[in-house]
């Protein structure tokens, strides 16, 4: 990928109505690039994105367009076009003049505007709708139009706000790799705002996830799925066994009554941790007094595997798992090293944990 | 049984709606100039209507007064309910509650307090005043009819013409006043409508040479109703059950074709 810098946001910060909607946004997007702003709603990825679009002027903070500061330039002067959520079509224009109307505002020749329309109709699929009227239109060919109507004018970038919220399942994923494909034959860089982790991980080269306003991490799928850095992403991205933990020393945890070995370290001793464990990484044995035993307590079938709740020590696990153990069966969780992530305890949590501690006249200040 | 009553009922119904007007019809075919005898068809009154120049002259009048004031109000009336749309929301519902009150005001205080406002500002009444007044009662109209319109529009539309190149202007132009058009439409009718039947606070802001139908006929009624009234009377009902007529065979034509095409695509 080329990794030129197309896009930077720098200490991005953004108030409404009293309330802090973006907390110091740092993030650059490079040339190419499929990011996605993902997070659960009132996250700020939205107002992020109209950020990129000109839409909003951010309280505090620069952003930048290869290089060049555009906080104030507005957005018709953008190099961008945006996918709106809902689409946003003009209602009394049809197919083709919804298409066309950037072209027309830059008094491009009509045989040029013509050609050029019907090549974005056959890019989306949708040849011979010219003369449709917009509202005629399915939710997923509406979608398409909206696309057609922003890459049409060439955009560099292309900002799409939760496009797939408003497809069924079926036509959601259909609509995933076609958005993937036409960004790989376009060639340019899509911004992408979504709260389904899994439309972040299948279509994204770059995932952002974000909560509160804040970034919490920045990385391939991989990254974000394999090492979330802390429990908020584990949590968010995928399903994952959450359990409260000490970090005895570098590589040996104490959670669920027993001590593991783990491959993580650089916590201080006895340090209390949050342990996350994806459910697929557990692996389910017969009942033995080497493995931490558990009581099945309800088991649902997903299609590809069942879904399995035990009740283990004072924790409820998840385990995904293609064979499925009966309800009221005694069975044993077995973990190897790599299947246990360990991530510091988030801000709230370790005040709470101080508070349970204290006793009079202990010396607590510095720690919270 | 209970659909004859009911279509009985509505005869009825129909019949005190408009029985008045067509008795107001068949006399202004009366020879006589006497309300309660009939003496035989004659179409003099039209004939003299029509040489009539103050009524003539009132009737221009008035159609002058409302053409203005309705388009001046329409301009006016869309940007004011543009500019309340973008507004904070305990402002706006303000100004919308604010706008309520000359449309719920009793026209008898608006056309007192207008009089006493161009005398105190010392303002000749005539054709300036009647026209401002008109305005001014008729704005509230146009802003409570698009208003609505504003508010079903999807509200990415703007920021989606911003982001295909238009400025704001162009924005404006090309987007926003199309999806709003029917909302400036019935505003500037109701506007029209509104002016051209207005008589109390035309009556209290008109001058001497600026007379306007309503009040011609009503000073023509003071001393004996001519049949002439009757007349205009009947033509202005014509007009008006011919421009009704016109708007819902538009309507039908136009919602017609649109049943087509969705039938087409399924």
């Amino acid at each position: 990928m080329n990794k030129n810098k197309i896009i930077e946001l720098k200490n991005i910060t953004m108030e409404y109505d009293g309330e802090q909607i973006l907390k110091g946004i740092n993030l650059d997007i490079h040339d190419k690039e499929f990011v996605t702003l993902l997070g659960p709603s009132g996250c700020g990825k939205t107002t992020t994105l109209r950020i990129v679009g000109g839409f909003i002027t951010p309280d505090s903070g620069d952003v930048f367009f290869g290089g060049k500061r555009v906080n104030d330039v507005p957005p018709y002067k953008r190099p961008v076009n945006t996918v709106f959520q809902k689409y946003a079509l003009f209602p009394h224009l049809n197919v083709y003049e919804n298409v066309a109307f950037g072209l027309r505002l830059k008094k491009v020749s009509e045989p040029e505007i013509s050609r050029r329309v019907g090549e974005m109709l056959e890019l989306v699929d949708l040849k011979g709708y010219d003369k449709r009227g917009v509202n005629q239109l399915s939710g997923g060919q509406q979608q398409r139009i909206a696309i057609a109507r922003a890459l049409i004018n060439n955009p560099k970038v292309l900002l799409l706000d939760e496009p797939l919220g408003a497809l069924d399942l079926k036509l959601r994923k259909e609509m995933q790799i076609e958005l993937k494909k036409i960004q790989q034959r376009m060639e340019i860089t899509f911004i992408y705002v979504t709260h389904d982790q899994e439309e972040a991980l299948t279509m994204s080269d770059t995932v952002v996830v974000m909560k509160d306003g804040t970034i919490q991490q920045i990385g391939t799928p991989q990254d974000i799925y394999n090492e979330p850095v802390n429990s908020f992403v584990a949590d968010f991205i995928g399903e994952s066994n959450i359990l409260p933990g000490i970090m005895h020393r570098d590589r040996l945890v104490e959670f669920a009554g027993n001590n593991f070995e783990c491959v993580d370290g650089g916590f201080d001793p006895m340090e209390p941790v949050d342990v996350v464990i994806r459910p697929e990484d557990i692996k389910l044995t017969p009942a033995s007094d080497d493995a931490l035993n558990g009581v099945v307590e309800n088991v649902t079938f997903k299609g590809v595997h069942y879904e399995i709740i035990v009740k283990a020590y004072s924790d409820t696990w998840m385990i995904h798992s293609t064979k499925a153990p009966n309800v009221g069966e005694v069975v044993g969780i077995t973990l190897t090293p790599e299947d246990i992530h360990i991530m510091k305890k988030s801000e709230v949590k370790k005040v709470n944990y101080f508070k349970s501690d204290l006793t009079e006249g202990s010396d607590i200040e510095q720690k919270i | 049984m209970r659909k004859i009553t009911s279509k009985l009922y509505i005869a009825l119904v129909f019949l005190f709606l408009y029985a008045p007007i067509f008795v107001l019809i068949a006399y202004s075919f009366n020879e006589s100039k006497s309300r309660t005898v009939w003496t035989g068809f004659t179409f003099d009154w039209y004939v003299k209507l029509f040489n009539n120049e103050v009524i003539l002259k009132s009737l221009a009048n008035t159609l002058i007064i409302a053409l203005i004031a309705a388009v001046v109000s329409t301009i006016l009336g869309t940007l004011a309910a543009i500019g309340i749309y973008n507004m904070k929301k305990w402002l706006r519902t303000a100004i919308v509650n604010i706008t309520y009150i000359p449309i719920m005001n009793s026209e008898m205080v608006t056309g007192v307090s207008l009089m006493l406002l161009f005398v105190a500002l010392n303002i000749d009444l005539g054709y300036f005043t009647l026209i401002l007044a008109h305005i001014t009662f008729c704005v509230p109209y146009v802003i409570l009819n698009v208003l609505p319109k504003l508010r079903q529009m999807n509200h990415n539309l703007y920021d989606a013409a911003l982001d295909l190149g238009c400025n704001p202007i162009q924005a404006f132009r090309h987007v926003i006043v199309p999806e709003i058009m029917p909302g400036i439409v019935t505003g500037f009718l109701m506007s029209l409508t509104y002016s051209i039947d207005d008589f109390i606070i035309s009556y209290f802001t008109t001058g001497a040479n600026s007379q306007t139908l309503p009040i011609t006929i009503y000073s023509m009624t003071r001393r004996k109703v001519s049949p002439e009234v009757n007349a205009l009377s009947a033509i202005i009902f014509v007009v008006v059950l011919l421009i009704l007529l016109i708007m819902n065979f538009k309507d039908i034509r136009d919602s017609a074709p649109k049943k087509r095409r969705k039938g087409g695509a399924a």
